[in-house]
């Protein structure tokens, strides 16, 4: 017989911490994958690296210096593209490997209790007290904007000029977009490090567009795939003693295949159903 | 909370415009022309003259370097918050695979009208109804933008613009990949908001059809090179220089009496008789 996983404190406590995250992620990879926004997920998660060692230099909260560092990256690559003839994924390539090796850098030259692999895989088993309930926070407050913002950010992901034609403020509305990556980058890092948290920040979306042509479906589909994906992952983790982030991830990226080939309308077997037909 | 509305008659006012790009390229230079309430205007010229930029510059999307553009007497940002200008883009440029239905996209038309939540209403939903209907989009509604026909997916962002109920519309080439039937159905349309004293801007390559619906005509490439009525301005001396060699012409020798020049842009050709002016309409069911 298998140990019910969640008979423990410390996993349930995992898991929560697991649903609030993915949660957020989950719908902000939405807006990120219909944006074509993806690799963006991925160059400020790597970008935090430097912010992180350097706030704890100066004796900042490391979650402040994270979110900073994951801005300039943004900001930065944003700039950059406007201002000279590279396309953006270059810039980004550019940007985010540039301020993860100074990060590295960073990190070896200095004595500091910070864990790397922690900070790369994150460490949801071994979250600190008070954890639950600064994620449970950040993460409500994040889905809150996001519940306020999302028509307009949905058409600003649709149709900039259109939302540009009705006077909505899309560069500001940009802005908040990159801003909320960036909390939700810092929100997961200690949870399954940044590493990984591109995968939160991509598969949810791609499966829930999938399996939908409606952007509501789409969402619930991203959010509730990204549960079981906690919820089986940090299990499996259990079981079979393994990486508990690349658990997750692991699960995650087997719904996503699992969509490909089974999901209706785009799904690969359906499709072969309707040729031989 | 009232829904911002602009009363005055519309007009546009396009003074002296220059919009250089931030790789340097001047894609407009000292634009100026301007339109009075209850017209539809053709923005002619090749590939690349700027027209789809100048469209940008209305809706405040780029930032003249240089000049003013004045809608309804008001300044753009002012005059798009009013809910004064909608834009129809340019096929090309949406990206159909969208998760999103028809009726999902002409409700972005009431976006202006509604609270910061963007909750519709029972008025909001009327009118996108109404405009699917005036587009005879009302059985589609319920398909996602892609699962559409070429001529079909034009008329989802007529309806948006219908819906918005704004006096300035623009329509980038809303006539590449459109049948017959349904360049009437569009061409109808305008012409009602035109009745309505709404003013409409279309960029076409498709010069046959211009005389058939437009009233005014500006020549663009790069610069303004000529505005005003379509009898006046849409010759066939004013089009050669526009297009600068680049339009397939040819005069019809054969043809008994006169001998009309036909001038081409790829699409469907405009016929000119005896002095370049315009003689045949062109009905597009003979062609
Ligand atoms: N974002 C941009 N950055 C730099 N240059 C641009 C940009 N957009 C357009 N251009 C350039 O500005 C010029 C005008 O482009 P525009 O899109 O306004 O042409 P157009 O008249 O709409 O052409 P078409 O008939 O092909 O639609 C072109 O030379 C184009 O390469
Ligand atoms: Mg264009």
């Amino acid at each position: 017989m298998m140990e019910n996983p969640y008979a423990h404190d410390f996993l349930r406590e995992a898991l929560w911490v697991g649903w609030i995250i993915g949660t957020v992620c989950a719908v902000l990879s939405c807006y990120l994958v219909l944006k074509g926004w993806s690799l963006m997920g991925d160059a400020i998660s790597h970008a935090v690296l430097p912010g992180v060692v350097l706030a704890y230099l100066a004796g900042l909260p490391i979650l402040f210096g994270a979110f900073v560092a994951g801005m300039v990256c943004a900001l930065l690559s944003g700039y950059l593209k406007a201002n000279s003839r590279i396309k953006e994924d270059a810039v980004l390539g550019i940007v985010f490997t540039g301020l993860f090796a100074f990060g590295l850098v960073l990190f070896s030259k200095t004595a500091t209790t910070l864990h790397l692999d922690h900070i790369l895989f994150g460490n949801i088993l071994g979250l600190e007290p008070g954890q639950v309930e600064r994620t449970l926070w950040t993460g409500g407050l994040m889905l809150l904007i996001l519940v306020f913002l999302r028509r307009d950010l949905l058409l600003l992901c649709f149709d900039p000029l259109h939302a540009r034609s009705l006077g909505m403020r899309t560069q500001i509305l940009t802005h908040v977009l990159l801003a909320l990556i960036a909390a939700a980058v810092v929100l997961s890092m200690e949870a399954v490090g940044i590493l990984l948290v591109v995968a939160m920040l991509i598969t949810p979306g791609c499966t829930g567009f999938l399996l939908s042509p409606r952007f509501e479906w789409m969402m619930l589909i991203a959010v509730a795939s990204t549960w079981v994906a906690f919820t089986l992952g940090i299990a499996f983790s259990f079981w079979l003693n393994a990486s508990t982030s690349a658990c997750i991830v692991l699960v995650q990226s087997g719904i996503f295949a699992g969509a490909w080939l089974l999901g209706p309308r785009h799904g690969l077997l359906w499709r072969r159903q309707v040729q031989r037909v | 909370m009232t829904t911002p509305c602009i009363s005055t008659p519309m007009s546009l006012r396009v003074e002296g415009v220059t919009v250089t790009y931030p790789n340097g390229h001047t894609a407009l230079k000292d634009a100026s022309f301007s339109l009075e309430a209850g017209s539809i205007c053709a923005m002619v010229g090749v590939n690349g003259s700027g027209k789809s930029t100048l469209f940008k510059s209305i809706m405040g999307f780029v930032e003249p370097q240089k000049g003013s553009v004045r809608i309804a007497g008001l300044g753009v940002k002012e005059a798009c918050r009013a809910n004064g200008v909608a834009y129809v883009p340019q096929s090309e440029e949406v990206d159909w695979s969208f998760p999103v239905l028809v009726r999902d996209v002409v409700m972005m038309g009431r976006y202006g009208h509604m609270n910061a939540l963007r909750i519709s209403r029972r008025a909001d939903r009327e009118a996108v109804r109404q405009a699917l209907k005036r587009v005879g989009l009302l059985e589609l509604q319920e398909r996602q933008i892609g699962e559409l026909s070429g001529g079909q997916k034009k008329r989802v962002f007529l309806a948006r613009a219908l819906a918005q109920e704004a006096k300035l519309i623009l329509l980038d080439e809303p006539f590449t990949g459109v049948d017959v039937t349904t360049e009437h159905t569009i061409i109808g349309l305008l012409r009602e908001l035109r009745e309505a004293g709404h003013i409409i801007l279309v960029s076409t390559h498709n010069l046959g059809s211009v005389p058939e619906f437009c009233d005014q005509v500006v020549l663009i490439n790069r610069r303004i090179l000529a505005q005003g009525t379509t009898s006046e301005v849409f010759t066939a001396e004013n089009l050669l220089q526009a297009f600068g060699g680049k339009l397939r012409h040819f005069r019809l020798d054969d043809a008994p009496g006169s001998n009309p020049l036909v001038l081409t842009d790829d699409e469907r050709p405009l016929v000119l008789g005896h002095g370049g002016k315009v003689e045949d309409k062109g009905d597009p069911s003979e062609s």
